[in-house]
């Protein structure tokens, strides 16, 4: 039998109020693929700290090679030849691809960096990476998934045994992730062991050959990738079973928007649709197709510059900003939530009311008790978890992506548009907002909803909208939406369905 | 993550405090060691000297705080002090009425803002940018009208607003209180002191929320030069005359203030009851300094000191909680 590379013995973290992790156990053999699963909050992303040596364990330990750490620094894990890649990038912008991979590990002579030596192991690295770039192009003028491979050939320019990695493929396209994997294959064979973390099952199923569950900090199994399937792994990393819910669908009558002829330089081009009370909107399409800059031009992010929007019989020729929007009923709930969605250092409270604190303040004054009563009914309406007064910063990305809701909701928007509202948000807190989604249905709100998931698109719309390039291709009923239907479309292949309804 | 909520509340009310509570420690610290070092430090006299002396530092750093909090800086302030003050000054030599002076004194405090606030978020110069061009811009200006020589001449009322008192008590220091207490109820009793935190700590995601983000950046800036032309009304009382060349280089010791109070100079977080006590801890150190006859090249070493000591302290405490 093999030694473990690395022994987690129950490894306890305490932050002030909370736990992260509660007694975790984990063993690492090498030339394997142990992916760690659990939702958001479940404590994965601070085992992975401890591991790297960002953070320091409260109680327990941790062996690498039989070799009992003493000290958590991130020197002295690189040391021990783990390394990892975050899920947010640690690359400098304005730094080469080759400055970058080589940063703090400089080939040097004195004080003089050794520049071609630096550069031919760039070049290796990125030639065993298959990485088509050179090494003198600026990071910052990188796309998001080349970025992501600079990250991972920063972290296997130097020996490692162990590589850590966060949600490797979250920007990656499909051709990339299939690329990154048969990577993953060859440093396996080496004997290199990879701890995997992804919310993509299919990922997980495909390249894992272990995995370990955590939920609300506890340890709950490790099981060989085999004894697994999909429904097993959920019900482990719930804790219940979960189904995803068909909505049943009635025809609905009355109409709540139009836009007709709608038109923003640069942005999106002869937009024609309607919106009826009580129904779900579905906008899919390819990434840059406009989807998110539809959504900006009704919100009165993007000038509107020919062409109408009729919202409960009212038309409009312009809608200013944001404020202006919500004026007339249109709520949005933005993509990023942390750069758009919410204050980070404003407690919860405070975040949930904010798009309606003008309106509900008596004159200048704030109404605290008003407010207090708002954030409380959304709070328990949409199970938001939070303690009173805790910054929004402090919650997992679930919760997060509750309380931007909740400020939407709380501005009493009819149409809400939701921008990719389950991004990031793990399988529980999926299912609660898509329950929250149908209750807004039936309190007669509408929504139109932006995704690039395929199952949630197709799952929840009454119609689902596709947009090519800046225009919408086609409306689809519900009995004509398929995945293919809606690919030729996004895509442009077939032009037979465009039948509007 | 879940835990026992009691505890949370607890611990995240002790966290919010702490940084007000070493502020007040360092303040009773130097109010002692000047208390022992002189007698006659700790008499009623010196202590409303001292009111006295920081109620411009103290006005002007409560516009400051605002500039601050929305995530901008305000480098104009000195400038627009000297600035106003000249205004007034000459228009009340020219023979007009010293109200309607005082009043067009302050119109071109709160203009001067207000061109700040249109260029920061019309034009998108960064504010320190911005603001460093008024500083010049405006000093210059001051010199120009006035040829460089100071202006006097003024009735008595107007000595009254840097030196008169009203039940024993500095008028500047009224003023000053009366400005704390105002801008107390603007930052956490109404919406717009609500909009102000949320948008210096997320500007987009406060856009976003159906916030006109650039009206309250525009009435920051103005408000700010509101209370630059109050300082100067103050000061053209106190040195009974208008002085073009006042109060140079008196920005950074306003900055020094604020931030000495706890207010991040990336915005969003920061309380105003630091930045009193941090008006207050400048203004003991300096009075103190003067009456113990220590020179005031000490006094400046001590002053830049004790901003890293208090923010180093801060520093470090939080860093061992994360």
């Amino acid at each position: 039998m093999v030694n473990p590379i690395i022994k987690v013995t129950d490894v306890t973290k305490e932050y002030p109020g909370t736990i992260a992790l509660s007694g975790v156990n984990m063993e690492i053999y090498p030339g394997e693929v142990h992916t760690l699963a659990g939702e958001n909050g479940a404590g994965k992303s601070t085992l992975m700290k401890i591991l790297a040596g960002a953070i320091s364990p409260t109680i327990g330990s941790i062996e690498v090679n039989g070799e009992k750490l003493t000290e958590f620094s991130p020197r002295t894990s690189s040391e021990k030849g783990i390394g990892i890649i975050y899920q947010e990038f640690n690359l400098v912008p304005h730094l080469t691809v080759e400055e970058n991979i080589m940063l703090g590990k400089e080939k040097r002579k004195g004080l003089f960096v050794r520049k071609q030596l630096n550069t031919q192991i760039t070049k290796d690295v990125l030639e065993k990476m298959n990485i088509k770039k050179s090494t003198s192009t600026y990071v910052k003028d990188l796309g998001v998934a080349d970025q992501q491979l600079v990250e991972i050939a920063k972290a296997i320019s130097q020996d490692v045994n162990v590589l850590i990695m966060d949600e490797p493929t979250a920007a990656l396209t499909s051709d990339e992730v299939e690329s990154l994997f048969k990577l993953m294959r060859s440093l396996k064979e080496n004997g290199v062991a990879i701890i995997y973390i992804s919310h993509k099952f299919e990922e997980i199923f495909e390249i894992s050959d272990k995995v370990t569950v955590l939920r609300d900090g506890n340890y709950i199994a490790t099981k060989p990738i085999e004894e697994l399937d999909y429904e097993k792994l959920v019900k482990l990393m719930v804790g219940r079973e979960l189904t995803m819910s068909s909505r049943a669908r009635t025809k609905k009558e009355e109409t709540i928007l139009i836009a007709e002829n709608l038109f923003s330089k640069g942005k999106v081009a002869n937009i024609s649709f309607d919106l009826k009370k009580g129904e779900v909107l579905g906008v899919a399409g390819l990434l840059g197709s406009g989807r998110t800059e539809l959504a900006k031009v009704l919100y009165g992010l993007y000038p509107i510059t020919s062409g109408t929007i009729s919202v409960k019989g009212k038309t409009y020729s312009k809608i200013d900003s944001p404020e202006h929007a919500l004026k007339i009923g249109i709520g949005l709930i933005p993509e990023d939530r942390k750069k758009e969605g919410v204050v980070l250092g404003l407690d919860c409270e405070v975040n949930t009311n904010l798009g309606a604190t003008k309106k509900n303040s008596r004159g200048l004054f704030l109404d605290l008790k008003k407010e207090k009563s708002i954030s409380k009914e959304y709070k328990d309406k949409l199970s938001i978890k939070y303690y009173d007064g805790q910054l929004a910063g402090q919650l997992s990305g679930g919760n997060q992506q509750k309380v931007v809701i909740a400020k939407a909701l709380a501005t009493d928007a009819d149409i809400l548009i939701f921008d990719e509202p389950t991004r990031g948000v793990d399988i529980g807190a999926k299912q609660e907002i898509y329950n929250l989604m149908n209750e807004l249905l039936r309190e007669g709100k509408s929504i139109i909803m932006i995704s690039s998931e395929m199952g949630e698109i197709l799952n929840l719309s009454d119609r689902i909208a596709v947009m090519k390039e800046g225009e919408l291709a086609g409306i689809l009923p519900f009995d004509k939406a398929t995945q293919e239907n809606i690919f030729s479309l996004s895509s442009g292949i077939s032009k037979d369905l465009e039948g509007k309804t | 993550m879940k835990a026992e909520t009691k505890t949370e509340t607890k611990s995240s009310f002790q966290f919010k405090f702490n940084q007000e509570v070493i502020l007040l420690l360092v303040l009773i610290g130097v109010i002692i060691f000047f208390s022992i070092m002189s007698p006659t430090f700790l008499t009623g006299g010196n202590l409303i000297n001292i009111i006295r002396q920081v109620a411009l530092l103290g006005i002007i750093a409560a516009g400051m705080t605002m500039v601050l909090l929305i995530g901008g800086i305000d480098l104009s302030v000195a400038s627009n002090v000297a600035f106003t003050s000249v205004v007034m000054g000459m228009l009340i030599t020219a023979g007009i009425p010293p109200w309607i002076a005082i009043i067009v004194g302050i119109i071109a405090g709160v203009f001067v803002g207000a061109v700040n606030g249109l260029i920061v978020t019309r034009v998108g110069i960064p504010a320190l940018i911005t603001t460093l061009g008024m500083l010049t811009m405006l000093r210059g200006t001051t010199f120009v009208i006035t040829g460089g020589y100071p202006v006097f001449g003024f009735p008595e009322s107007i000595r009254f607003f840097g030196n008169g008192y009203l039940l024993g008590i500095p008028v500047p220091a009224i003023i000053m209180v009366a400005v704390f207490v105002g801008v107390y109820i603007l930052l956490y009793k109404t919406y717009i002191g609500r909009h102000i935190y949320a948008l210096g700590g997320n500007l987009e995601a406060t856009r976003l929320s159906g916030i006109n983000t650039k009206k309250v950046q525009m009435l920051v800036y103005m408000l700010s030069g509101f209370f630059c032309s109050i300082a100067g009304l103050i000061l053209l009382g106190r040195l009974n005359s208008g002085q073009p060349n006042a109060l140079q280089g008196f920005e950074l010791e306003v900055v020094t203030a604020v931030v000495l109070g706890g207010v991040s100079i990336f915005g969003g977080q920061g309380k105003l009851i630091g930045v009193v006590l941090g008006v207050f801890i400048l203004g003991v150190l300096a009075n103190g300094l003067v009456i113990l006859n220590i020179n005031e090249f000490y006094q400046m070493v001590i002053s830049g000191a004790v901003l890293l000591v208090a923010v180093g302290i801060d520093r470090i405490y939080n860093r061992k909680k994360d």
